[in-house]
């Protein structure tokens, strides 16, 4: 039943072994691009450089300024003398953020009046000035309850309507649990669509696809005999770069292991179809690796969620998110790994990716005329 | 000189008749700055929400309201079964579920402190602080209005205000903070795709022979094969930028020859980095690996573009010191958003002429003794 496949496949082997600078890239470079990635992909803000301009010089503003050298949110990057002397700082990304506490501040404070604290705040990462000026309102509104208590003890104690939030999955809101399923999907996607899309425009290329057409080799025999070794390696990968996340990052893994490993070999037959397609459409490995890189890859990675949610994007956006792969393997992943859900709730996305797969590989068998194109 | 015009004569005429590299190269970026210019933002709105209300009371529908009245939040759900609410959550039907207890609204009347709780999901961490931090000021703006007059709210007359001055972006927009970071990106991406195969597709296909039988030097043979592609780097980064300040009102506040400068260096010293993977691969698959993994996920994740490198750990923030397009973002920002002039951000110029440098001289050296 088999056939010829075996020999294919045997070819496709002995040609990877002949290339050990490709095979170390593709076991390799994941393993070490997670570690680096993994690290450096959060969105947590911690140690924001903040400029401090004390015009008062009281008792009273260095108790302010004392409780944000303490805070683990604020570095303090310099002290001015007045307002005036920021500008640099800001400009030059030195401080993200300045904090002016004016002249007369410690006698409003002694006297009870309300004192105004200025905070100018560098706008250009919106993303990163929104949470420095949230902690620096919980910060001085703490300070500023603190200092109502200590005036009229009586007033201040009694708790009106609040809100106790609870967050699920990652209550300490560590954005690397939520990351590292997104960079293993994101270097299986980038390793294994670049195998394969140059897999058969290579043999065109140097002329050995001719010698494999006037073979009695069928097309899908030449389709899985290159997708078999790359799917081979592809799930190498998976197991080494899950062993990393849990392992070293230590992203909690609720739910089951064979199923992450079923999802994810149905994740490489999408993308190494993908890859396959590509090169059937392709006729030099230059205009290949161009497609892959400017019409899938960048909007996968874009598009996908992986970073920016998909809920957020415009309405003419995000019906064309559902052409990517790479979405449902990220619902996927962090379903598995955060939620510990099973198939019970992911199956439309075990769907969606398993028909991808499928209508790739058809497209790329359809492509692979055995004629010279 | 004329050997290295003739080079670039001819894979002038190699670009020109391959309409399809050209296009991809000129007009693609300026596409996806328009695409995803408007698909990528940090706003979080719509913010799919279930609400358990046991109270039922026409206070509790009023807390509901202002939820949904507050514009961040779209109420898809309700029902008094904390079961279904988790199974949406497993879902990702909903991302935030309101349970306000019973008797809220008798406690309000009473004058009795009274908590409701707000469950979200936090499989994305930075949406989850946002929707927090929403969900406590709707709270607490609830708790000034309808239970100031019974007489619960804070203390009178707060003792501190804070008052918040944002510059260069005063509207928050991500859309300021990720231009700059895209027109990076993509030019990374053209520069090092257009040189990485550049040398090793002759060497693969055996012409290396060939180029080296005839007159050429090795220099003006690399000059004239990657000039053309610089100017056409070039053109299609001041295309994204046009493009930029016509449909999101980026505002070029700097100076444009500091800006060509900043570009021109970045792009020499990626193309550099693309010869250098061509000079150092075997086979063209090698250098599309190498190209991908060195230019592709570092220019995205380790340059500042959307991580901020101070959160980052020590080590991997010493690290981002190799990846070029940090500099080039930072530069980028000072000039466009900030108007920065040189005396500012000379360090980040400084770096991006040394790392063209370094890279175009390994390029050279691993070339000259391909020659030999």
């Amino acid at each position: 039943m088999l056939g010829r496949l075996p020999y294919m496949v045997r070819k496709e082997l002995l040609e990877l072994r002949r290339n050990p600078a490709l095979l170390r890239i593709v076991i390799v470079a994941p393993i070490l691009q997670l570690t680096v990635l993994g690290y450096a992909a959060t969105t947590d803000v911690q140690d924001i450089p903040v400029v401090i301009v004390d015009a008062d010089r009281s008792v009273e503003s260095r108790a302010l300024v004392s409780k944000f050298e303490a805070s683990a949110n604020f570095v303090i990057a310099g002290l001015e003398p007045a307002v005036d002397r920021i500008d640099p700082w800001i400009e030059r990304g030195d401080a993200w953020m300045a904090l002016a506490i004016p002249a007369g501040y410690g006698d409003a404070v002694r006297a009870g009046r309300t004192a105004a604290l200025q905070v100018v705040v560098d706008g250009t990462d919106s993303n990163s000035a929104n949470v420095a000026l949230g902690y620096a309102r919980v910060l001085v509104a703490t300070h500023g309850q603190a200092l109502a208590r200590a005036r009229a003890p009586a007033l201040a104690s009694e708790p009106g309507i609040g809100a106790d939030i609870r967050v699920w999955f990652n209550p300490d809101l560590e954005s690397r649990d939520f990351m590292i399923p997104g960079i293993v999907a994101l270097l299986l996607l980038v390793v294994t669509t670049n195998l394969s899309a140059m897999a058969i425009v290579r043999e065109k290329e140097l002329g050995t696809l001719e010698q494999l057409n006037v073979t009695p080799l069928a097309r899908w025999e030449l389709i899985a005999g290159k997708l078999l070794p790359f799917a081979l390696i592809g799930m190498l990968d998976v197991v080494l770069v899950v062993a990393v996340a849990v392992g070293w990052f230590e992203v909690p893994m609720r739910g089951s292991i064979p199923l992450l490993f079923g999802m994810s070999l149905v994740y490489l037959l999408s993308t190494l179809g993908l890859g396959l397609f590509v090169s059937t459409i392709s006729q030099t490995q230059q205009q290949a690796m161009m497609t892959t890189t400017f019409f899938f890859l960048t909007p996968m990675i874009y598009l996908s969620g992986f970073i920016f949610p998909i809920e957020n994007m415009p309405a003419w956006i995000q019906p064309w998110t559902y052409l990517i792969p790479l979405r449902y393997f990220l619902v996927i992943l962090r379903g598995i790994f955060l939620k510990g859900v099973g198939l019970e709730v992911l199956w439309p996305q075990a769907l969606a990716l398993f028909a991808w797969g499928a209508a790739m590989l058809t497209l790329a068998t359809l492509r692979s005329t055995k004629r010279l194109a | 000189m004329r050997a290295l015009a003739a080079v670039a004569r001819k894979e002038l005429r190699q670009i020109l008749r391959d309409r399809l590299t050209l296009m991809i190269l000129l007009f693609i970026p300026a596409l996806f700055l328009l695409l995803y210019g408007y698909a990528l933002n940090f706003d979080i709105r719509n913010i799919r929400l279930a609400v358990q209300d046991q109270d039922g009371s026409s206070r509790s529908r009023a807390l509901v309201s202002s939820f949904v009245n507050s514009g961040y939040f779209d109420l898809v759900a309700s029902g008094h079964d904390p079961a279904a609410h988790a199974r949406r959550i497993d879902a990702n039907d909903v991302r935030a579920v309101l349970v306000i207890p019973d008797g809220f609204g008798r406690r309000i009347e009473t004058r009795r402190p009274v908590r409701v709780q707000v469950v979200i999901d936090g499989d994305n961490a930075n949406t989850a602080t946002t929707v927090s931090a929403y969900a406590q000021a709707i709270v607490a703006d609830f708790a000034a209005r309808e239970a100031a007059p019974v007489g619960i709210a804070g203390p009178a007359g707060a003792p501190l205000v804070l008052e918040p001055r944002i510059w260069y972006n005063p509207q928050l927009r991500s859309t300021l903070f990720l231009v700059p970071g895209l027109i990076a990106y993509i030019a990374m991406i053209t520069a090092v795709i257009s040189t990485a195969l550049s040398i090793v597709r002759e060497k693969e296909r055996g012409t290396m022979e060939q180029v080296r039988m005839s007159p050429l030097d090795p220099v003006s043979y690399v000059l004239g094969k990657t000039l053309p592609y610089l100017a056409l780097s070039f053109a299609s980064a001041l295309i994204i930028i046009l493009v930029a300040m016509a449909l999101f009102d980026l505002p070029m506040r700097g100076s444009w020859l500091l800006l060509s400068l900043a570009i021109g260096l970045f792009l020499v010293g990626a193309q550099a980095q693309g010869l250098l993977i061509s000079t150092v691969a075997e086979t063209q698959q090698v250098a599309f690996q190498l190209a991908l993994l060195s230019s592709f996920l570092p220019t995205f994740i380790l340059s500042g573009f959307i991580f901020p490198i101070s959160s980052m750990p020590a080590v991997v923030q010493a690290i981002t010191h190799i990846v070029p397009a940090r500099y080039f973002i930072v530069a980028l920002r000072a000039i466009i958003l900030k108007g920065a002039d040189l005396v500012t951000f000379w360090q980040d110029f400084l770096a991006l002429g040394i790392f063209a440098v370094i890279a175009l001289g390994l390029a050279s050296l691993r070339l000259s003794r391909e020659w030999a």
